[in-house]
């Protein structure tokens, strides 16, 4: 998958579960302070990506994922 | 002398409307809210007939995936009420404002649901928002959450009286100088296969499955249990002097409250109706009401075999013969923790418009209910003071007072 790719699929997740206009969600944004997900949220985002990526999002590296891009990174990296 | 305190505004979602106003009308012009239940799930259930909401809540998507349906209902009507109330402006101190709304049951649907994903999907799939969505409190809660409530948010929780509980202990919270103000009611939504089937093996729902209108029939031979109903009432409760230094509208005055308990038995009424007897006399003497002034009742009637006839006896030795009794319940059908809730807006509304709503489905009134019911047709008449009464299984007893402000 390419980053773009993850990108709109994380973008689809954020609106189903948080509202967020898909536009919205670019690389640099910080889930909590620009997209204003919260930590239920986020938790709901994380489960629903390790299943639209097929990939394992570990507890203690969610705390590291602050932008859409560290999660976009996180995700592409564990795909490969 | 206590402080006085009146009702400023009422807001619900019922069977029988998605707010006051229908649900008012629909109560005068005799509708039940009752029909069949047609998901796939009910074909199985001994009872196939509920009272579903009249209109779905509208609350927005993303909030309504963090709240349980009873919750829903819960902000809908309280959103009503309070903008019914005119307080948004009033420039009322959050720190004096409370609020007590109840639930029977709790968010049990979202429980099971998830149980489902549990089981199908495994331990990592169940929602985070779980918790906040079936704790009895939720509804409370998120209600304090939007009117941004900071004299303290209670969920008083009594089964079946939960409603009316609610809102004495609302009265109680301004008597005491807790509030000026408090929003108050009660919630629930159960309507499920689970709570279904198990109210259906205690044996206290009507099978009426052909007719689900004419399934809730308090006081008549043919009634064989209730019907359970979905929804929320919610009133908002003022310190007079308050209300009336910036003009508010006032519907009525909660007069007084009684809370007791049977004693007796975790589900069965006292027969003899001692509990209901002895909550009727407190709240009479906590209103400083005569009992000739109390000239109509809004029973707790749920269409059962054993409560509504001891509810009658109750009726006798608490007030006399003189009310004119109704039970909303024949068109709302039962709505557990909201009951109590629903039937104070009923009652309030007919010491307001002077119009006691009727008793459908009262073909054939049991030889036990010596009492004057408003059976079929609504019935005009002054009402200096009215009684809305409201029992639960546990034995919980709740009887409250409203007169003309």
């Amino acid at each position: 998958m390419t980053r773009d790719e993850i990108v709109a699929g994380l973008a689809e997740i954020l609106e189903e579960v948080a509202g967020v206009n898909p536009d919205d969600v670019t690389e640099e944004k910080s889930f909590t302070e620009d997209l204003d997900v919260d930590s239920l949220s986020m938790v709901e985002v994380v489960v629903a990506a390790e299943e639209k990526f097929g990939v394992k999002i570990p507890d203690d590296e969610v705390q590291n994922l602050k932008t859409v891009g560290d999660a976009v990174s996180y995700i592409s990296k564990a795909q490969a | 002398m206590s402080i006085e305190v009146v009702v400023t505004g009422l807001g619900a979602t019922t069977p029988l409307g998605g707010d006051v106003a229908s649900t008012w009308n629909a109560m005068l012009a005799g509708r039940s809210g009752v029909s069949a239940l047609t998901p796939e799930w009910a074909a199985q259930l001994p009872v196939r007939i509920a009272g579903q909401l009249a209109v779905e809540p509208t609350i927005d998507r993303v909030q309504a995936r963090r709240m349980d349906r009873s919750e829903q209902v819960a902000v809908v009507a309280a959103r009503e009420a309070w903008a019914d109330s005119g307080l948004a402006d009033a420039g009322l101190d959050p720190e004096r404002l409370g609020v007590v709304v109840g639930s029977g049951i709790g968010g049990a649907t979202t429980l099971l649901a998830q149980d489902d994903v549990l089981e199908a999907s495994g331990p990592r799939r169940v929602s985070p928002h779980t918790i906040p969505m079936l704790m009895p409190n939720g509804p409370a809660a998120w209600i304090g959450l939007e009117l941004k409530a900071k004299a303290g948010v209670h969920a008083p929780t009594s089964a079946c009286a939960t409603g009316a509980e609610s809102i004495a202990w609302a009265l109680d919270m301004i008597r005491s100088g807790r509030a000026d103000v408090v929003v108050a009611g009660g919630t629930e939504s159960v309507i499920h296969p689970l709570p279904m089937a198990a109210f259906a093996s205690m044996r206290a729902m009507s099978t009426r499955n052909d007719e689900p209108e004419k399934a809730s029939r308090p006081f008549d031979k043919g009634r064989d249990g209730f019907v359970l109903g979905e929804g929320s009432g919610v009133i908002v409760l003022e310190r007079a002097d308050r209300a009336r230094a910036r003009g508010a509208k006032v519907y009525a005055r909660l007069a007084g409250a009684g809370m007791t308990s049977d004693g007796f038995d975790i589900v069965q009424p006292d027969p003899e109706g001692w509990g209901a007897t002895r909550a009727i006399a407190m709240a009479l003497a906590d209103a400083g009401i005569a009992k000739s002034d109390v000239v109509h009742v809004n029973a707790h009637a749920t269409s059962t075999p054993v409560g509504d006839v001891a509810e009658i006896i109750a009726l006798h030795k608490a007030l006399g013969d003189h009310p004119v009794v109704t039970s909303t319940k024949s068109m709302t059908g039962h709505l557990l923790g909201a009951a109590g809730a629903i039937e104070s807006i009923a009652t309030i509304l007919a010491i307001h418009h002077g119009v006691v709503p009727p008793t459908i489905n009262l073909d054939d009134p049991d030889d036990k209910v010596d009492l004057d019911v408003a059976a079929h047709k609504a019935r005009p008449m002054e009402i200096p003071a009215a009684l809305n009464n409201s029992f639960g299984f546990g034995g919980h007893n709740a009887a409250l007072v409203f007169a003309r402000a």
